[in-house]
């Protein structure tokens, strides 16, 4: 026995190193032969367990379909979905934010989804070329801390924060997909010179920088920090939680046309490796029902994007917040607006 | 002749002569798991092209992002350094009124997940934030991986020299530095090292306070330009801090000095002493474990969601964190166990390079070390891919620097003179290994094991990449909640995550560095 550890070590180590050479058989070829329904998928869902699993609790019910659900963020699973390319076991991603499912739509990543599927989402609220299909909608608004300033003193542009009064006083996410994707809308209704323009003169306003919509919103309940740049949703997700009345921070809606009043949504895609899967596609098409929708209405208070469901009741009706000189299409171009951030060092 | 070259004549031969084949072998495809990030990032910064590799790094912002992390880490690391020796002193040397309780105490601030002290700081302070927030709420929660090392080591070391020394005219401090710090130096050091890395790493508190690393630099490409190739160009500069912080180590650790002596806890009567002595023990403890749980505390007594807790579920995550813990800290100690063994006792560029690798996995974000293994799985073992093997080897890639640096104390701390005995009575090396080393050092590779438990609770990023799908561990749970702002319905799962990692904790606060006593 006295050699015993080191060999057993050495035996390991190379029946290790043998398994990982030989070739393994290849990624199972189930979704490709089957024709249709098996009964089953994998969803890779960037939104919350809490929000999205008693929706899917219903699907499975009411289709027999067994789904099996991998929660991450949006940002994790879109890179993991890039990683594992055709070798993913997942057949839909239910993403967070339009920006995760561009990048896989660029990547090749995406089936295209049937007409039935896309033509129920208004255009503006999803892909252009039917990769992918709009599921909610979330207004950008300002978010400020009722206890320090009044409703009237809460600015409707964004543009108000370049000046000096602002400075130090409100903070902003630059790193957060929805924060990027009102930059691009900016950039797109207003021109790139006013954009750069507005971003300098923000960076050098001296903006509290959070790593997250929650810690910003967060912070302003808190009183931290005055106001600040933010998804509508997050109040009601923070309200649910402490009670509306004990809310502190309070929202406000930039005029209608105001770069800062766009409306970012979130989204599903049809994977590659689920092509024809007939209840990975059923399920996308349920995320678009009536039903669906409603359920995003009630538990997240988010916009609704099908005709014949209405918007949660405290919220300005999604018309008034759409921008006809912005198409959704039109914030592909991230990439300036990275580098616009990075130049004045906000990301 | 001083005092610290009179113990050195007595110290043990040194063996810089050449490693044998089969153990540098052996290390070497240990420390390959741990190079498997490095040839992801090497692969995915390729795929870029040396020009915009020039480009993003030659930005300002990746400048100041990477001045920022040295800056933090190395302000951590001086103040774990310095907290965690003195707080290591006074537990072994001064006679305190239940001594193990403090010892027990002082080992706490493991169990808790930076990003959960983080969170219970903003509960009470909600403006905390910067530089000097990350600074301190970072430093009480890494103090104890260098006060376990450093108490074990000083009871492992007498203190009688450090009488001698004061006799002969030395301050307290000159004695110290005479007698004491040249035993504790290495145990210091290599806890260091892991405080260093660490900070490096680490992205949940310094997103929570609002200090921007390199960290933030990564997570920030994936999550928002869904750029794989900058995020791993970012992360290959840290790759490069890390080398850096692994050769300082190298060099500045010495070598283990030996002295036979008694094992004379606890000698000095603290007297009026006694109630500063206790202020300090208390600053990890109470800054990295008192303030953040009453934070959560607080928040859990006005959240609406603390509804029924679902005990199946809780039993389940408890289970699935418990399992993967004890394999991950199985197979972490076995894969460092070899570099550890080589690095305690060899030297040279091949063994150098051999350990610095072994290290490497633990300065990068989990999302680095998820998504690298994600790419190597499925482009050499895709049967395996989201299995439990993978993720458990994913911790092991982690952590085992966690592992290294404390067996290798262990192992270098075994007295050559007896290795020189054995091999005069005619065992061969690997019988000497086995009877002589291997015991001694035991000790270390249980405390290795438990550092790599403890990390493997607390995990978050790599194990929401390569978990199977369907499980969930109390991180994930407690993760799952918190982003819904479910504070309430987070807080069983926070609770249990730090009580189930306390356990390794106090375990660890009990054990002493070498199994010296006994030879």
């Amino acid at each position: 026995m006295r050699r015993a550890l080191p060999l057993v070590l050495l035996v390991a180590t190379v029946t290790v190193a043998v398994t990982a050479c030989t070739p393994a058989e290849p990624a199972s070829t189930d979704s490709a032969t089957a024709a249709s329904s098996d009964g089953v998928f994998t969803l890779y869902s960037g939104r919350d367990e809490a929000l999205v699993q008693p929706l899917i609790d219903l699907f499975e019910e009411q289709s027999g379909t067994d789904v099996e659900v991998r929660y991450g963020n949006t940002a994790e699973l879109g890179a993991l979905l890039l990683e594992e390319g055709d070798q993913s076991p997942a057949q839909v991603f239910l993403s967070q934010d339009a920006g995760a499912l561009g990048a896989l739509s660029n990547a090749g990543r995406f089936a295209t989804l049937p007409e039935s599927i896309t033509a129920a989402v208004p255009a503006g609220f999803t892909s252009t070329d039917d990769s992918w299909v709009g599921v909610t909608g979330r207004a950008r608004v300002i978010v400020y801390d009722g206890e320090a300033l009044t409703a009237a003193e809460v600015p409707d542009s964004v543009d108000a924060f370049t000046d000096d009064a602002w400075a130090g006083r409100f903070g902003i996410a630059p790193s957060n997909a929805s924060f990027q994707a009102f930059i691009t809308a900016y950039r797109v209704l207003n021109g790139e010179e006013a954009a750069d323009a507005w971003v300098a003169a923000i960076a050098a306003n001296k903006p509290q920088i959070f790593e997250n919509n929650g810690a910003l919103l967060a912070a302003v309940n808190e009183g931290v920090v005055e106001a600040g740049l933010l998804n509508h949703y997050y109040w009601y997700a923070q309200a649910a939680e402490t009670g509306a009345e004990n809310m502190r921070a309070q929202l406000s809606f930039p005029e209608q046309g105001d770069a800062g009043a766009i409306v970012n949504v979130s989204g599903a895609g049809l994977l590659q490796t689920g092509e024809t899967d007939a209840d990975a596609l059923a399920f996308i098409e349920f995320l678009v029902s009536a039903e669906a929708q409603q359920y995003f209405v009630d538990e997240t208070f988010e916009y609704p994007l099908i005709e014949g469901v209405d918007a949660p009741a405290d919220l300005p009706p999604l018309d008034s917040l759409v921008n006809p000189d912005l198409d959704l299409s039109d914030l592909e171009s991230l990439e300036v607006t990275q580098e616009l951030l990075s130049q004045y060092g906000l990301i | 002749m001083t005092l610290e070259s009179a113990t050195r004549g007595r110290s043990p031969r040194s063996r810089v002569g050449r490693a044998p084949a089969w153990l540098v072998g052996l290390a070497a495809v240990c420390a390959a798991a741990a190079a498997i990030p490095l040839v992801y990032l090497v692969v995915r910064s390729a795929d870029a092209g040396l020009a915009e590799l020039a480009d993003t790094l030659l930005r300002p912002r990746v400048l100041t992002l990477t001045l920022n992390s040295v800056v933090l880490a190395a302000f951590v690391t001086v103040t774990c350094l310095v907290l965690g020796t003195l707080s290591a002193w006074l537990l072994t040397r001064l006679r305190l009124p239940s001594a193990r309780a403090w010892l027990l105490v002082s080992a706490l601030p493991l169990a808790v997940p930076s990003y959960l002290a983080a969170y219970g700081w903003l509960v009470w302070f909600p403006g905390f934030n910067g530089f000097w927030a990350s600074w301190l709420v970072l430093s009480v929660v890494c103090t104890p991986y260098v006060t376990l090392p450093v108490a074990a080591a000083l009871r492992g070391a007498s203190g009688d020299l450090e009488a001698v020394a004061r006799t002969l005219g030395r301050g307290p401090l000159g004695a110290f530095r005479a007698a004491t710090w040249p035993r504790i130096r290495p145990a210091a050091i290599a806890g260091g090292l892991l405080v260093g890395l660490y900070a490096l790493s680490d992205f949940g508190l310094v997103s929570m306070l609002r200090f921007q690393t390199l960290t933030w630099g990564i997570n920030a490409a994936y999550g928002a330009s869904f750029d794989r190739n900058q995020a791993a160009m970012l992360a290959l500069v840290l790759v490069v801090l890390a080398l850096v912080v692994v050769a300082g180590e190298r060099r500045s650790r010495g070598r283990v000095v030996h002295s036979p002596g008694r094992n004379a806890p606890g000698t000095i009567r603290p007297g009026r002493a006694l109630v500063p002595a206790l202020g300090v023990l208390l600053i990890a403890p109470g800054l990295g474990v008192a303030v953040p749980v009453a934070g959560l505390v607080s928040r859990l007594v006005d959240a609406e969601t603390l509804r029924e807790i679902d005990l199946v579920r809780l039993a389940e995550a408890i289970g699935a964190t418990l399992g993967l813990a004890v394999a991950g800290a199985l197979v972490a100690a076995v894969l460092a166990l070899p570099v550890a063994a080589l690095a305690a006792r060899y030297r040279g560029r091949l063994v150098s390079a051999i350990e610095s690798v072994g290290f490497l996995g633990h300065a990068l974000p989990g999302i680095v070390v998820g998504l690298s293994l994600v790419f190597f799985t499925l482009s050499v073992m895709p049967a395996l891919y989201q299995s439990v093997v993978v993720l458990v080897f994913g911790y092991a890639v982690l952590f085992m620097p966690k592992a290294i640096g404390t067996m290798r104390g262990g192992i270098a701390a075994v007295p050559g003179s007896l290795l020189d005995v054995s091999r005069m009575l005619g065992l061969s090396p690997l019988a000497v290994w086995w009877r002589v080393t291997a015991p001694l050092a035991l000790p270390s590779v249980g405390i290795g094991a438990l550092l790599v438990a403890i990390s493997v609770m607390k995990e978050l990023p790599a194990t929401l990449l390569l978990r199977p799908t369907g499980i969930s561990t109390l991180a994930t749970e407690l993760w799952n909640r918190t982003t819904v702002f479910e504070f309430g319905a987070a807080a069983p799962y926070a609770a249990a995550l730090v009580l189930l990692a306390a356990v390794p904790a106090v375990i660890l606060s009990g054990i002493r560095g070498v199994a010296k006593e006994e030879v």
